[in-house]
């Protein structure tokens, strides 16, 4: 009897094991396609878009032996799967090449830059699932009442107002006007001297160092633009969180609930938004990611000076490198969150965990 | 016997776009520590019937009664907050298909011990063990591997063990079953009845046991209501089924098969506008 036991037990440890394996393997294999992918796609645009890469760093009065000697030191020579294959290898060891603009390794430029967008972009996504959950609850509660009128029109400014335009107009008001915060960029140029970036995160590195005072002036600069893009975030996330809510609350588990004489407060946060968080994952991750490639403009607006800028400059200056470096770090991003939201879905939904 | 409720010209009806619609239209009964069943098809007002008595009306729609009376407690009176306490601590409610009435995401001991902490003051490890306790007293035989387990793990006859579990916890004295069989395989269906008698008998509570399933609540109720259209036309005792005097109730009868006997054509049930009246 006990025998049997443990051998079911084990066949089922044995069933849980190779289920496993088998899912990491395809995890595996569609980061390791996706990723490949991507960077076939970069490597094509490097090569057919009219600027020529040796022309970029030789200049174009050089002599031809010049050009032909950097064409073959830079590997153009070669047939189009070597190229590749090198750029590929170069490409996992962090290898973009260097920028023409700012003669830095892309690599390096990018590590600086990127954790302004991110940070940015964080704290934006924070704002956005902090108001934007609540009011979506609420919405969905309160269904066809004012509030509910509210939070859809909130919502449909958020959609339909250019992001420049608010940009600005926030700068004009908070900044200009009122004085409440503080104008473009991250940091006051006081702070140029006495301030030692750590993480290249802002907010976390003034808290590292103890630095009350820089870190009160980061925030007073962060918080214009990542409210702005907590804005656009909040009008998404808030909107599906309603329609998720909406439908949470009409399953016959909210019957049950009720039955057992739940407060209104548990059902709603406690049963109906713990299954609405798990649709609600994706679409928080697909908000982030949004608002990492989509920083372009309130960059631009705030003289931000992160990956969106960066790119935007490099794309003006014909700095392909540095484009397309920008291009696959933006792409990475995407990845690893879709991973990210995966795992958190799983962990989420126990229907979806392999037991 | 004790008169636990009371229930007199209950109606509930639904405004729509298209004019008021009435579910229930004038129920008039009373229930002691007894089975009582009701049938009726789909539709006639079973379900809001046994949701009105436990506070579930939906928002929109408007309830109203000469009497509705739960142990000396009139129902339409008491605030939001009396009625809350009322359920699933004296009022209690097994609805019909355990994939859906279950939380998907929480596990089924976490919800059989949550509606035990909501009306008693117990602590964790108490808690814990009493839903042990009621999970082995719904016939699991593994009550601690059921426990952690979430209710897609799990078999419909299972599920809807860990359902009655879930709703007798805290003792009530009352108990609505609405259709709690339906969604459950023929053969795991008089093992849930057999768990649900017992319980009923041993706690001394009383059950309203709603069906559209005749035979069902005949073999299981001491009286029988039959409802049509949101009125009832008939109620009677379950051993004298076979006297029925509404054509209705025939006709529900006259529906259910006998072995050894073929019928061509099958009966179709009858439905006259007068008994709409
Ligand atoms: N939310 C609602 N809006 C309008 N009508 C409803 C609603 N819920 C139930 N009804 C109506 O009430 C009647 C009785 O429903 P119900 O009590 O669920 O029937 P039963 O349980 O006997 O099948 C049905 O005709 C149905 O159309
Ligand atoms: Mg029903």
């Amino acid at each position: 009897m006990s025998s049997m036991e443990n051998q079911t037990q084990a066949r089922r440890a044995n069933r849980r094991a190779s289920a496993i394996l088998k899912a990491v393997a395809s995890f595996v294999v569609i980061v390791a396609t996706t990723y490949l992918g991507l960077l076939a796609v970069t490597f094509f645009i490097g090569r057919v878009v009219p600027i020529d890469p040796v022309l970029a760093i030789v200049g174009d009065r050089a002599p031809a032996h010049v050009v032909e000697r950097t064409r073959i030191e830079m590997g153009f020579n070669l047939p189009y799967y070597q190229q590749f294959y090198l750029y590929v290898k170069g490409v996992l060891q962090g290898d973009f090449g260097t920028s023409v603009l700012t003669t830095n390794p892309v690599m390096a430029d990018i590590r600086r830059v990127f954790p302004a967008t991110m940070e940015l972009a964080t704290v934006g996504t924070i704002i956005g699932a902090a108001f934007g959950i609540p009011l979506g609850v609420l919405a969905a509660v309160k269904r066809g009442s004012l509030a509910d009128q509210i939070v859809r029109i909130i919502g449909l400014i958020g959609y339909s107002v250019p992001i420049f335009w608010l940009g600005l107009l926030a700068l004009l008001v908070f900044y200009a006007r009122l004085g409440w915060t503080a104008g473009p960029g991250r940091i006051d140029v006081v702070f140029e001297y006495t301030f030692t970036p750590i993480t290249g995160f802002y907010l976390l590195d003034a808290v590292l160092n103890r630095d009350w005072a820089a870190f009160k002036d980061i925030f007073a600069h962060i918080i214009l633009p990542a409210s702005l893009l907590g804005y656009f975030s909040l009008a998404y996330i808030s909107r599906m969180t309603r329609s998720f809510m909406l439908n949470e609350l009409s399953q016959e588990y909210i019957v049950a609930a009720r039955a057992k004489g739940l407060s209104e407060t548990r059902i709603i946060w406690g049963h109906a938004l713990r299954n609405a968080a798990v649709p609600l994952v994706t679409v928080i991750a697909l908000s982030y990611a949004g608002l990492l490639e989509g920083s372009v403009l309130t960059e631009t607006v705030f003289a931000w000076p992160g990956l969106g800028l960066y790119i935007t400059n490099s794309l003006q200056n014909a700095d392909m490198n540095a484009v397309l470096g920008g291009t696959i770090i933006i792409g990475s991003v995407f990845i690893a969150l879709n991973l990210f939201s995966d795992l958190l879905y799983r962990l989420l939904d126990p229907r979806t965990r392999i037991r | 016997m004790s008169t636990l409720l009371h229930v007199e010209d209950l109606r509930v009806s639904f405004p729509t776009r298209t004019g008021v619609v009435e579910a229930v239209r004038g129920v008039s009964f009373a229930l002691g520590q007894e089975r009582l069943g009701i049938v009726g098809e789909s539709g006639s007002g079973k379900s809001q019937t046994g949701r009105a008595i436990m506070g579930l009306t939906p928002q929109q729609a408007e309830i109203k009664a000469k009497r509705l009376e739960f142990s000396g407690i009139d129902l339409l009176k008491a605030s939001q907050a009396e009625r809350r306490a009322l359920r699933g601590s004296r009022i209690a409610m097994i609805l019909q298909d355990p994939k859906y009435s279950l939380d998907p995401v929480m596990t089924i001991g976490r919800q059989i011990v949550e509606t035990l902490r909501t009306h008693e003051k117990v602590g964790k490890s108490e808690a814990r063990q009493r839903a042990l306790d009621m999970l082995a007293a719904v016939q699991i035989r593994d009550p601690k591997r059921v426990y952690d387990l979430y209710p897609h793990e799990v078999s419909g006859g299972m599920g809807q063990r860990a359902m009655i579990a879930m709703m007798l916890i805290a003792g009530p004295e009352l108990l609505i079953a609405d259709e709690p069989t339906s969604a459950l395989d023929v053969t795991v269906q008089l093992d849930i009845l057999r768990i649900l008698d017992r319980l009923v008998i041993d706690r001394g509570m009383g059950l309203v046991f709603i069906s559209h399933d005749l035979r069902l609540v005949s073999t299981f109720c001491d009286r029988v209501i039959v409802m049509y259209a949101g009125k009832i036309v008939e109620e009677l005792k379950a051993s004298e089924l076979s006297q029925a005097k509404h054509p209705y109730t025939q006709g529900l009868l006259n529906c259910m098969p006998k072995i050894g006997e073929s019928r061509h054509p099958l009966p179709v049930l009858d439905r006259q506008p007068e008994w709409l009246l």
